[in-house]
C-alpha cells in the first residue's frame, strides 16, 4: 500500500492503495466517484474513459502509481452542474438506452470536441470508434455531438472561452 | 424456460370493482386502493399509504399527491434501457392531468401489489397500457368531485387541466395540492365511471419525452446496480468452473485468506441448477480491485463433470448426422410434401446455422445483498426481482416474507437479467460471509457464464411450381432445447409442409436473448424465401405478399398457438417497400433486401440497402422499418431509441459475434474476441415508421430486431451474389468480381 495524492475534479484527493490499482477503481472504491464505469478491464469498451492532462484515457488500463499531479476530470467534474454543450444535448436528444456507457462517450466526445469545435460525420466516428455502446445508440450519439458542436458555436465568444 | 421462446406473457390484468376498488382507510388519513392482485392488494396498498407522508393522497399505490404539492408516480417495471420508468409513469400522467416536468418518477420496489415485475417478453406496455390509465383517470374523478363538493357544483361542471380544477363558469379554480385533503375523504368510484380520454386529446402520449434518469446518466450520479454500496460490504468476486456444470474440489484458500486486503475466502457448495446457484469459490476483499487481485493466485481443482468433451464442432457433427438420417419429431405436416416436390419446377435445398452469443450487457452482473439466516435484502440491476426472491427463497430457505429486493437501474438487460443467478450468488455469499456483500463479475465471468442464445441448424428444402409459387417447405431443425414450434412462420401459409424437429443432448446453459427464437429464426426463413424468390426469378417482394395473401387472421396451432394476423403483416410490408423505393435500380456491389417478421405481437416489416466492396467490405447504408405495434406510441422518443438500438443490435448480433466451445467451455474470453458492432459500422441511416392500426398498444423492445439480419443478408445477396447461410456474416466471404 503507499499513498497517492490525485487532482480530481479540480481537488486535492489522497487515497492509500496499491500502486498498481488502476484509477478506475480509486475513483469508484475509494473516492466515491461511481460515474466512471467498470466493463471490462481491458480498454476494450470504453466505458471507464476519464481525461488525465486533458486527453481521454481507459482509467481500467491507467494505474494509480501513473496518474502523478496531472488533472484527472471523470463525468462528475465535465460540468459543475450538467451545463456542458454535450450533457445538454444528449439530454435534449434522449439519446441513453440504459445509459451505463454514456459516460465514457461523453468523455471521449468532449475530448473531440476540445480539439476539433466542428468535427464532419467521419471525424466522429474515427474519434468514438473505441467506445462501445451495447445498446446501439450511434447515430444518437453522432446526432448529440453535432447538436452539442451548434450549442458551442451559439454561445458568446466569451462563454465559449471559459 | 425454453431459450427459443419469449417469456410466456402474464395474464393480463383486468379491473373489476371488487379486486380494483377496494378502499382501505390508513391512520394517516390518506387512502389507498387496493391494486389488481386479489390476495396481497389489500394489505400492501395499506403499507404504502401509511409509509407516505401523513395527508398526503394515495389514491392507489401507483400515484401519491403531496400536500405541498408534489406529485410522485411509481414506475412498477424495472428498466435496463427499454425505457419503461419513463413510459409506464406518462401512461399515469396522461390521465391524471399531471403535468410532466412536475412531476417525481420512483422506482418500485419488489412488491405484489405492482403485480408482475418482470420486464421481459415486450409485455410491460400491453399489462399496463390500460391499467395505468384507468389508475390515473380514478384519481382525476376523486379530485375533481373534491373541488365540485368545495365550490357546491356538479362534478360534471368542472374540468381538470395542468394539475389543477376549473369551474369554468364561475371561473374558480384549485390546484390539486388544495384538494388533497378533501380528496382523500371520498369513497373510490366505480371502475365503470373511469372513462378514458380520447386519443386526440392527449397531451403527453406519443410525444417525445426524454428518458427520466437522462440528467442522473448524463453527469455520473450513482445510479446503476454496480454503483451502489452499503456501510461495511465486502466486495467479492466468484470463481465458477470454467467447463459448464463444473463443481469445486478444493482450492487454495488458506493462501488467499494472507493475500492484501482479503477478508475472506470460501467454497459455495452450490447447487445443480445450471442457471441457478453453481458451485464456485468467493474471495471477499476490502475492494474490488483487492478481490481481483487475489483472485490472480486463486488455484481450483475442478470436477469438470460429464460435458467436459462438449465442443461446436462436435455439435454441428451430430446436427449434420441427425439432418443425413432424416428423422426427427414431426411437429407439423399439412399437404402432400413428396408430391409437391415431385411436382415442382424448381427445388432449392440449404443449410443454415447460427452460433451460440452472449447477451454482453455492458454492465456486468452484480448484486449487493444483505443477508441473515431469516432476513434478506438485495439491491440488484435485474429485469426480474422476484425470480431473485423466488430462488433465495427455494435455495436458502428464507421465508418470501423476509425478503426485500430493490430495483436498480441496469446497464442493459437483453434478457440476460431475467435469470437470478448473480442474486443467489450474491445472497449465498452475503449469508455464509454474515456481512453484506456486492459481488461484481468480471467481463470474463459474464461472457463464459452467460445464460447463452442457443445456436441451431435448420436443413430446408424448398420447391417452387411452373407459376413461381412457393408450394413445399421442408424444414429438419437440430436446437439445444425445446424444439420447432408447429407455427413457425412460413407454416400456415405454405400448403406442403413437413417440419421436423430434433435436439441435440448438451450442457451449455441457455437463456432468452432479446426476442428468443425469432432473433434467429427470422434470418432463417426469410433467407431462404428469398431464395426461392430469386430461383424463381422473381421479386422477393412479390414473392411475400403472395404468401401472405388474402388470409386475415390465422388461428393458431394447439393451446398456446398464436394467431398471425396477415394483413397487418401485409400493410407494414407494402409500407416499407413504398417508403425505402424497393426495386430501384443499383450499381453492382449496392443492393437492397426485405423481411419481415412477427413477435412479441409487433408486426415488422424492414428494407436493407448495403454496400459491398470489391474486397468484401459491407457497409450497411440505410435500413427502412415499418413497425404496428398496435394504436398508440407512447412516448415517441423511446419508441425510436428502441426501433434504432433493435436494428444496432441486430446487426452486431449477425456480423461477427459468435461464442466457440471447445473443452465444455467458452473459447472467447474477453471483448477483443467477442466483437460488438463499433460506431463506424453502424448503419448510416435509419428510418422509422410507426403503422398505427386498430390493436391495442404493445410493446417494443423486442420485434424490431428479427428482421434486421435477413433484411442484410438479403441485400448482400443482391448487391453480390453471394447467399449467407452461417451466422455471424463474418463468416462468409463477401467479396465479388
Amino acid at each position: 500500500m503507499a499513498k497517492f495524492t490525485l487532482q480530481v475534479n479540480g481537488q486535492s484527493r489522497t487515497v492509500d492503495v496499491a500502486p498498481e490499482t488502476p484509477l478506475l477503481w480509486v475513483l469508484r472504491d475509494h473516492l466515491d466517484l461511481v460515474g466512471t464505469k467498470f466493463g471490462c478491464g481491458i480498454g476494450q469498451c470504453r466505458a471507464c474513459t476519464v481525461h488525465i492532462g486533458g486527453q481521454p484515457v481507459q482509467a481500467c488500463m491507467t494505474p494509480v502509481s501513473g496518474v502523478g499531479r496531472k488533472p484527472v476530470v471523470t463525468i462528475e467534474g465535465l460540468s459543475t452542474d450538467g451545463s456542458h454543450p454535450l450533457q445538454k444535448a444528449w439530454c435534449e436528444l434522449d439519446v441513453a438506452q440504459c445509459g451505463y456507457c454514456q459516460a465514457g462517450q461523453l468523455m471521449t466526445a468532449s475530448a473531440l470536441l476540445a480539439e476539433n469545435p466542428k468535427p464532419t460525420d467521419e471525424d466522429i466516428d474515427n474519434a468514438m470508434a473505441g467506445n462501445l455502446c451495447r445498446c446501439g445508440t450511434y447515430l444518437r450519439i453522432r446526432a448529440g455531438i453535432h447538436r452539442a458542436a451548434e450549442l458551442t458555436s451559439a454561445r458568446s465568444p466569451k462563454e465559449a472561452a471559459q | 424456460m425454453n431459450p427459443y421462446e419469449a417469456p410466456t406473457p402474464p395474464t393480463l390484468p383486468t379491473l373489476d370493482r371488487r379486486d380494483f376498488l377496494r378502499l382501505t382507510s390508513v391512520a394517516s388519513g390518506g387512502l389507498v386502493l387496493g391494486s389488481f392482485l386479489k390476495t396481497a392488494g389489500n394489505v400492501q396498498a395499506a403499507e404504502i399509504a401509511k409509509a407516505a407522508p401523513a395527508g398526503d393522497f394515495t389514491p392507489n399505490a401507483f400515484i401519491r399527491l403531496g400536500l405541498d404539492g408534489s406529485i410522485t408516480l411509481i414506475a412498477p417495471r424495472p428498466d435496463s434501457g427499454q425505457g419503461v420508468k419513463t413510459s409506464l409513469p406518462m401512461l399515469l400522467a396522461e390521465d391524471l392531468e399531471a403535468p410532466w416536468q412536475s412531476v417525481t418518477v420512483q422506482m418500485a420496489d419488489l412488491n405484489a401489489i405492482y403485480g408482475s415485475q418482470a420486464a421481459g417478453g415486450s409485455t410491460s406496455t400491453p399489462t399496463f397500457y390500460t391499467l395505468l390509465r384507468q389508475l390515473g383517470t380514478t384519481a382525476r374523478i376523486m379530485l375533481v368531485e373534491a373541488a365540485a363538493q368545495t365550490w357546491g357544483v356538479p362534478a360534471s361542471e368542472c374540468v381538470a387541466e395542468a394539475a389543477v380544477v376549473h369551474h369554468r363558469a364561475s371561473q374558480r379554480s384549485l390546484a390539486y395540492r388544495d384538494l388533497v385533503a378533501r380528496a382523500a375523504t371520498l369513497p373510490v368510484p366505480d371502475a365503470k365511471r373511469a372513462v378514458l380520454k380520447d386519443a386526440k386529446d392527449f397531451k403527453l402520449l406519443g410525444r417525445r419525452i426524454s428518458g427520466v434518469d437522462n440528467q442522473k446518466i448524463v453527469t455520473g450520479q450513482n445510479l446503476f446496480g454496480l454503483d451502489f454500496k452499503l456501510p461495511g460490504m465486502a466486495y467479492a468476486v466468484f470463481e465458477k468452473c470454467p467447463v459448464f456444470g463444473g463443481k469445486v474440489v478444493s482450492a487454495n484458500l488458506e493462501r488467499i485468506k494472507t493475500l492484501p486486503g482479503v477478508k475472506d475466502a470460501f467454497i459455495i457448495e452450490g447447487t445443480s441448477d445450471l442457471r441457478g446457484l453453481m458451485p464456485g469459490v468467493a474471495i471477499l476483499a476490502d475492494s474490488t480491485w483487492a478481490a481481483l487481485s487475489a483472485r490472480r493466485q486463486l488455484k481450483v481443482v475442478w470436477n469438470e463433470g460429464t460435458h467436459a468433451n462438449d465442443s461446436w464442432d462436435n455439435f454441428t457433427q451430430q446436427a449434420q448426422a441427425l439432418a443425413a438420417k432424416g428423422t426427427g419429431n414431426v411437429v407439423r405436416k399439412d399437404g402432400d410434401i413428396d408430391a409437391a416436390f415431385a411436382a415442382a419446377s424448381k427445388t432449392v435445398e440449404a443449410a443454415y446455422s447460427y452460433p451460440f452469443i452472449s447477451h454482453a450487457n455492458l454492465e456486468p452482473q452484480n448484486c449487493t445483498a444483505r443477508v441473515s439466516a431469516d432476513h434478506a435484502e438485495i439491491w440488484a440491476p435485474t429485469q426480474n426481482p422476484g425470480a431473485g426472491a423466488d430462488m433465495i427463497n427455494k435455495v436458502l430457505g428464507i421465508p418470501k416474507a423476509n425478503i426485500s429486493v430493490h430495483i436498480l437501474r441496469a446497464g442493459g438487460g437483453f434478457g440476460r437479467r431475467l435469470s437470478a443467478d448473480f442474486v443467489i450468488e450474491a445472497a449465498a455469499i452475503a449469508q455464509k460471509a454474515g456481512v453484506p456483500v456486492k459481488l461484481t463479475w468480471t467481463r470474463e465471468d459474464d461472457l463464459r457464464h452467460d445464460h447463452f442464445r442457443p445456436g441451431g441448424f435448420h436443413f430446408l428444402k424448398g420447391g417452387v411450381d411452373a407459376s413461381g409459387k412457393i408450394t413445399a417447405w421442408r424444414n429438419h431443425t437440430v436446437l439445444f432445447a425445446g424444439g420447432l414450434s408447429p407455427d413457425e412462420f412460413p407454416s400456415r401459409f405454405i400448403p406442403n409442409h413437413l417440419g421436423l424437429s430434433s435436439v441435440i443432448d448438451n450442457g451449455v446453459p441457455m437463456g432468452p436473448w432479446r426476442a428468443p427464437g425469432s432473433c434467429v429464426f427470422a434470418f432463417v426463413y426469410q433467407s431462404f424465401i428469398d431464395e426461392l424468390a430469386h430461383a424463381a426469378g422473381r421479386d422477393p417482394l412479390a414473392v411475400r405478399l403472395e404468401i401472405l395473401g388474402d388470409h386475415g387472421t390465422v388461428p393458431g396451432t394447439g393451446e398456446r398457438g398464436t394467431p398471425y394476423n396477415a394483413a397487418r403483416m401485409k400493410a407494414v410490408v407494402k409500407l416499407v417497400a413504398e417508403k425505402s423505393g424497393w426495386g430501384k435500380k443499383l450499381p453492382r456491389g449496392q443492393g437492397q433486401g426485405i423481411a419481415f417478421h412477427f413477435s412479441h405481437r409487433g408486426y415488422i416489416a424492414q428494407v436493407a440497402e448495403v454496400t459491398v466492396s470489391q474486397a468484401g467490405e459491407l457497409r450497411v447504408d440505410r435500413v427502412v422499418c415499418v413497425s404496428d405495434v398496435g394504436s398508440q406510441i407512447v412516448n415517441l422518443s423511446g419508441a425510436e431509441n428502441q426501433v434504432e438500438g433493435s436494428i444496432v443490435d441486430g446487426l452486431s448480433a449477425a456480423w461477427r459475434q459468435e461464442l466457440n466451445i471447445e473443452r465444455g467451455r467458452i473459447v472467447e474470453a474477453n471483448l477483443a474476441e467477442y466483437q460488438l458492432l463499433r460506431m463506424p459500422d453502424a448503419p448510416r441511416k435509419i428510418e422509422c415508421h410507426f403503422l398505427p392500426s386498430d390493436n391495442p398498444p404493445t410493446g417494443l423492445g423486442e420485434p424490431v430486431l428479427p428482421p434486421l439480419a435477413p433484411a442484410v443478408a438479403n441485400a448482400i445477396f443482391a448487391a453480390t451474389g453471394k447467399r449467407i447461410r452461417q451466422l455471424p456474416f463474418s463468416k462468409t466471404d463477401m467479396s465479388w468480381s
